[in-house]
């Protein structure tokens, strides 16, 4: 039987994990100022759990390229960190782990459920 | 000027999620399971998906999209399986994202296919957070990566239908502790599936092939 072959070759220039969400950042905070009809962003408040993997420093530094030249060139972004807070499965304790030790401080058991540290979230935008 | 606040409380990756139920919608009207599988680099992601093409084209219709920095080296040796596949060169960038995959699906003949592998850029971090429209995320960890991966990258392993720990021929060379590991495992994860298994010496790969013929049977019955 012949083989058929069938290959494409698909290139996407992308940068690192924050460039795409500071892309998102941005056109979602354009277009809530655009509905609200407003002339200026002044600063856009974020969530950012700690585990969401989202370094705000890398997420600023692109921002500020990105927005020239938009209403959004001179917002301020407001980092939000949330604290990683995990259940565990066994006696229902929250706690905050230290150095990524994920075993429960009380019963010692392993099993956990994530209670909150992967926020990626926009709270609220400041426009004039 | 009065300065107005917009409450806006939205996903910042909620274009990408739209993007991706749309993807699964269209994978579901031809009936393609689609699996995403993620790993860090070299853990054994192309080697499971030649493996199983290689034990399934004759019972399944399987097609590929091949994510990588660089480079189409995987896509050619799956094409020369006579297999479908788009390769996607990120140029530098760490993850597939919903978009990507939305172009790749036009380059594949979705109405023949029954079975999608999306082998993910290796990384264990930010491919976590980016839907693409798949059915089942498989995770693999292997053996040289040490037993502690779970404690270091806990969200993907959390939100993995599937975890195989690959490389398991390697276990009397290396100071790794299967049942610590998979302890950790089920602790983020109570519902995970765990398989132990060797790309290279097929040890386990029983286990894998039954899951994806069932994954599969149950979306052609639905």
């Amino acid at each position: 039987m012949p083989i058929t072959r069938h290959c494409s070759i698909i290139k996407v220039v992308t940068k690192m994990h924050e460039y795409s969400i500071t892309e998102s950042i941005l056109s979602m905070a354009l277009e809530k100022a655009a509905e609200a009809k407003a002339s200026k962003i002044t600063r856009i408040n974020l969530v950012i759990g700690k585990l969401s993997g989202v370094v705000s420093e890398c997420v600023q530094f692109y921002f500020d390229f990105l927005s020239k030249d938009t209403i959004a060139s001179s917002a301020g972004l407001s980092f939000e960190s949330t604290p990683t807070k995990l259940r565990c499965r066994n006696c229902e304790a929250v706690f905050s782990p230290v150095n990524h030790d994920w075993s429960c401080p009380h019963c010692h058991e392993i099993g956990i459920e994530i209670v909150s540290g992967r926020e990626c979230y926009m709270e609220s935008i400041e426009v004039e | 000027m009065t300065v107005k606040v917009i409450t806006v409380g939205e996903d910042i990756l909620g274009a990408n999620e739209e993007k991706a139920r749309a993807n699964r919608k269209r994978l579901d009207t031809h009936g393609v399971l689609t699996i995403n599988i993620m790993s860090s680099p070299g853990a054994g992601k192309t080697s499971l998906i030649l493996r199983t093409i290689n034990q399934m084209k004759e019972k399944v219709k399987i097609a590929v999209i091949e994510g990588d920095v660089a480079s189409s080296v995987d896509a050619e040796k799956v094409s020369e399986m006579g297999i479908p596949v788009v390769q996607i060169n990120t140029e530098g960038g760490c993850h597939l994202d919903a978009n990507m995959v939305e172009s790749a699906l036009n380059s594949l003949p979705l109405e023949d296919t029954e079975l999608l592998l999306i082998e993910n850029v290796g990384n264990l971090i930010c491919p976590n957070e980016f839907a693409l429209g798949e059915h089942r995320r498989v995770m693999i960890s292997s053996l040289p990566e040490g037993d502690d991966k779970p404690l270091k990258y806990p969200a993907m392993f959390a939100d993995s239908d599937a975890v195989l720990l690959n490389k398991i021929d390697l276990q009397p060379y290396l100071d790794y502790d299967v049942n610590a590991f998979k302890k950790l495992v089920t602790g983020l994860n109570p519902d995970v599936i765990i398989l132990s298994v060797s790309c290279k010496t097929g040890e386990g790969m029983e286990a894998w092939f039954s899951w994806l013929e069932s994954e599969v049977k149950n979306k052609k019955d639905r």
